[in-house]
């Protein structure tokens, strides 16, 4: 009996048309499944290569080795041009978050003559194709006879990172619930006190992913900085110039470094604000 | 009195850097464009003769590059919505408690230097890599076929390189759908295809605009992936604007045309906002 009322619940399905069914339910995740391997398809490459053998071209797998990792300056120049990008990613990212929140908090808190002039103005460097920024600041550097190096990639970067951290922060005070300033108004904190105490805690993981941003931007650009650098070798234009003669090994090693490293740092913030919430 | 004051003072800082750093070149570049060549003077001394035609020749004589650059970004742009929006939605309705750590993994290609990934994908495509062989192995390709150094090797470096620029958006927008309303348009007889056109697309076209300004913005400017995967014949705009400013020391023709570049992509920019119906900018 209950052997036929199994069999009745469960009529018999050819096998091809349980799995198209399987397939049909799942689809969309099996689709995201292809895609997130199509973003790791060359992360796992180069990482992969990071552990080759390859002597000075690294285009061929020759045999694993750990020397690459264990000497990543190794190869000429790559620690230079790698030091040359902190530095700018740094110093632009510093002033890009402070300038950039400042205009977040005028455009995001106040209502004022020529609001929407300033929101024109944020957008412009970011509808402005990078070759265009960078040819525009190159030729201006030229009339003024400063000669492209290190300060004017710097000014270049905060340029292109300033109107991203705006957007960020913007974002982020446009959630805050205005009541809560309010209360510690009401609770006869003055204005300074407030900002201090309530808006600016609450804001601080936004301005804290705009750093974050602006960071990884300066730091992977090339375009504006071929234009800017003159003869300062980055991270990315030493790849960029090595590409034509190979690769050295050492510069995928740190391209999986800061991959993990950045990694780490994401999650970790995750983590932070996790436990903070709760 | 000071409450007036105050927007204004948390603005000067920034915008008299982006007056002088971002402002006054654009219109330094504008001059730059309309000057010719002091006869007789050596390479790169230039007068204002307020030439106009430079725009006009300029564009002449690269109107291939120009269509190229638009029509590789156009198609990037329309494959990286086709890619991007499917993950977006998964992410955002069918993830459950993984839908951060998809989300940090949607940038954390990101975070290898994009030129890197680009020659890896060189690498890939090219005849040392694993996809050409199998291709032919299967017959899929013929012996002579090749994928690097072709318009389709391009397209994909390009649509590849923007792609987070298109999830992020999208997602932001479709995660902050109520999927009530899509329960309560299935109460109400639609089917999912009708769902989705009436209720999760309209709902979702904020992001599908930003996703799409920021990935068509930097592709028509881009030149770096149509250096690596391409070829002469696939040259863009942005390439004849380095060579024009580093190897030929032109600098009229290569502002003239990141000039007329600027303008065209702000044209259709505006018309295109006007048109999705979004006054919301990015």
């Amino acid at each position: 009996m209950s052997q036929k009322i199994k069999d009745a619940s469960i009529p018999t399905i050819p096998l091809g048309a349980r799995i198209q069914r399987w397939v049909g339910r799942n689809l969309i995740k099996i689709y995201a499944f292809i895609a997130f391997t199509y973003l790791f398809i060359p992360v796992a490459y180069t990482f992969a290569f990071s552990f080759n053998d390859s002597g000075k071209s690294n285009l061929i797998w020759k045999g694993f080795t750990l020397d690459n990792w264990k000497n990543p300056c190794g190869a000429p120049e790559v620690c230079n041009a790698l030091g040359n990008s902190i530095k700018i990613g740094l110093i632009a990212t510093i002033f890009s978050t402070i300038l950039g929140t400042m205009i977040a908090f005028a455009i995001g808190r106040h209502k004022f003559k020529g609001r929407s002039t300033s929101n024109l103005l944020i957008f412009l460097p970011m509808a402005t194709p990078e070759i265009v920024l960078g040819a525009s600041l190159l030729s201006l550097f030229l009339v003024f006879e400063i000669n492209p190096g290190f300060w004017p990639t710097v000014i270049a970067h905060i340029v292109f990172c300033i109107s991203f951290v705006v957007v960020t922060v913007k974002a982020r005070i446009a959630s805050l619930d205005p009541r809560l300033e309010q209360a510690a108004m009401d609770l006869y904190a003055n204005e300074f006190q407030t900002f201090r105490r309530v808006t600016l805690p609450l804001v601080a993981p936004g301005i804290a992913g705009a750093a974050l941003l602006a960071f990884s931007l300066s730091f992977d650009d090339f375009i504006i900085t071929n234009f800017n650098s003159g003869t300062l070798t980055t991270f990315p234009k030493f790849i960029y110039v090595s590409a034509a003669r190979g690769i050295p090994a050492q510069a995928n090693v740190i391209g999986s470094a800061m991959f993990f490293l950045a990694l780490t740092i994401v999650i970790v913030g995750q983590l932070v604000n996790r436990r903070r919430v709760r | 009195m000071r409450k007036i004051r105050t927007p204004y003072l948390l603005l000067l800082p920034g915008f008299a850097f982006l007056f002088t750093f971002f402002i006054l070149p654009i219109i330094n570049l504008a001059q730059t464009s309309t000057q010719t060549k002091i006869a007789g003077g050596d390479t790169g001394q230039y007068e204002q003769t307020l030439r106009f035609a430079n725009y006009f020749d300029a564009f002449v004589e690269n109107k291939e590059q120009f269509g190229r650059s638009f029509i590789y970004a156009l198609i990037a742009t329309l494959l990286a919505l086709a890619i991007s929006y499917p993950l977006a939605y998964a992410i955002a309705f069918k993830s459950g408690k993984y839908k951060n750590v998809l989300l940090v993994l949607v940038v954390a290609p990101f975070f290898t230097s994009f030129l890197l990934r680009t020659i890896a994908w060189k690498q890939i495509l090219g005849e040392e890599g694993f996809v050409v062989p199998t291709l032919r192995t299967f017959g899929i390709i013929s012996e002579s076929t090749t994928l690097t150094s072709t318009s389709f090797a391009v397209v994909m470096g390009m649509t590849y390189n923007f792609l987070p620029f298109m999830t992020l958006p999208l997602f932001a927008s479709i995660d902050r759908i109520d999927p009530r309303t899509l329960e309560a348009s299935g109460d109400l007889y639609a089917n999912g295809y009708t769902t989705f056109r009436k209720v999760t697309l309209p709902l979702s076209m904020p992001g599908v605009v930003a996703g799409t300004l920021l990935t068509f913005i930097p592709a028509a400017g881009d030149y770096v992936n149509a250096a690596i995967l391409g070829s002469p014949n696939t040259k863009m705009l942005g390439n004849v604007i380095e060579s024009r400013y580093f190897k030929v020391v032109d600098y009229p023709t290569a502002a003239a045309l990141s000039f007329t570049l600027m303008a065209a992509i702000l044209i259709l920019v505006t018309l295109y906002i006007r048109k999705a119906g979004t006054e919301e900018l990015v």
